[in-house]
């Protein structure tokens, strides 16, 4: 339970790190929080010939609030949840982050070190897909901005190169008349999802649902974007019928292994029940918003 | 393959300490073997039981799941640092005293340090907010009632002597 030998490297600047990388590839990686490098590399499940610290790069960490809210990948949990403008701006975020691990966790895990080590069960991949969230991903050659449900590609796989580093999340601002729900069913407060789901629905000035978004954790090697199974709620208002229709939908749609925790029936049967619970929350508050 | 040192220079409870760490040494065996602090305790040591919790610049963290070397220029917190030199317990050790809050006592220290933080910037919890704030620590002997009860009577105690 001790990590193999390693060479420690303090990155000094953004670029700093980056040319390390593009020098050491594969060999390297980043240490951000650290809440799931130091344990696998405590297993030794991963050995990485070099780490580069990016702690001490507080250019990647903040919230920068415009037209989309900008967060540095750098940005702890804690620092999401003690602010408030960015939990109203984004507010899957508030209902999420209370799901994430404990206290000692939030103090050091990062967004950009959770997004890219892409565990499934994770919530806020499901958040990032849900919210189309953009990923900037920066190399010593350059950088490039890719949608978040491409950024996914498999079980703690993504799309990041060698050399390439997620530098920050841009969040959409939420529509007027928007409302949003993150709900997840866990063995204990903390523990990976058995299921999770988040929705934002967006109303007309009728009511009626002009947009829904919708996406799972924990029932697929990647989070699932279910917003086109969804969709036949688009033009309905907020009533049994379509809620459940829509649930059963997702249900049929998505494909959960089943794990030590829950067999795949129980996982699908759980995503029913969040689909209905969130998305009629999600209606709610996107009319009390109105 | 050398091993990969280095020079850091940490605050532990107030005594500054200057040592030379090899890169994957991690912190919690850092206070234990080598600053010789083996009040921290290392349970898991995959971040998941919460014995090894210190405070890090004030903040209650994971000892097993940060590097030595990354404490480079910190301050940190163990459970050595928390009665008086004296060795006046502080409300919240009494507590567990008083309300048998620990049976084998081994998820103690990372208990009395979660909950130094908490308590700090929370002073009046709730029992639901007491129980939220233990969540990443486990202890297998007591069933939590216990610890809850004291870290609410800690509270009180902590309230009443605030002037």
């Amino acid at each position: 339970m001790k990590p193999a030998p390693f060479k420690y490297i303090a990155a000094s600047s953004l670029d700093h790190a980056l040319s390390l990388k593009a020098e050491h590839g594969d060999e390297a990686r980043f240490l951000a929080g650290g809440q799931s490098l130091v344990p696998a590399m405590n297993f030794r499940l991963a050995r990485p010939a070099v780490v580069i610290d990016i702690n001490g790069l507080d250019e990647l960490a903040g919230i920068a609030h415009g037209s989309t809210i900008r967060v540095g990948a750098l940005t702890r949990y804690c620092a999401l949840e003690r602010d408030s403008e960015f939990l109203s701006s984004c507010p899957l975020f508030a209902d999420a982050l209370p799901h994430i691990a404990h206290p000692q966790i939030r103090n050091r895990g990062t967004i950009g070190g959770n997004l890219s080590h892409a565990d499934p069960a994770s919530e806020l991949p499901a958040l990032a897909v849900a919210m189309e969230a953009q990923m900037r991903l920066k190399s010593a050659g350059g950088e490039r901005m890719l949608a978040a449900s491409e950024f996914f590609q498999g079980s703690l796989t993504t799309d990041l190169a060698a050399d390439e580093m997620l530098v920050d999340v841009e969040f959409p601002a939420l529509p007027p008349r928007s409302g949003a729900c993150f709900m997840e069913v866990a063995r204990r407060r903390g523990d990976f999802a058995i299921a999770g789901l988040a929705t934002i629905v967006t109303l007309d000035t009728e009511g009626r649902c002009s947009k829904v978004r919708l996406a799972l954790c924990g029932v697929g090697e990647t989070p699932v974007d279910a917003s086109e199974v969804a969709a036949p709620l688009i033009g309905q208002a907020c009533a049994d019928g379509p809620i459940k229709a829509a649930a059963a939908a997702i249900q049929a749609a998505i494909e959960p292994a089943g794990n030590v925790h829950a067999s795949a029936d129980y996982q699908r049967h759980l995503a029913g029940v969040l689909a209905q619970r969130a998305i009629r929350t999600a209606f709610q508050r996107a009319a009390n918003a109105a | 393959m050398q091993p990969d040192r280095h020079e850091i220079s940490v605050s532990v409870n107030g005594t500054a300490y200057r040592r030379s760490v090899e890169s994957r040494m991690l912190l919690s065996d850092f206070l234990r073997h080598d600053l010789l602090l083996a009040g921290t305790h290392v349970g898991c040591e995959h971040g998941v039981c919460g014995a090894c919790t210190i405070l890090l610049d004030g903040a209650p963290i994971r000892s097993c799941l940060m590097l030595a070397v990354q404490a480079n220029g910190h301050e940190l917190s163990t459970i050595e640092g928390l009665a008086s030199d004296s060795g006046e317990l502080r409300p919240v050790q009494k507590a567990m005293h008083e309300h048998h809050g620990l049976q084998c006592g081994y998820c103690t220290p990372g208990i009395l340090m979660t909950m130094t933080a908490f308590l700090k910037q929370n002073p009046s919890p709730s029992e639901e907010q007491v129980r939220e704030a233990l969540s990443g620590n486990l202890c297998r002997c007591t069933g939590y009632q216990h610890i809850v009860d004291a870290m609410m009577a800690a509270a009180q105690a902590m309230r009443a002597a605030a002037p």
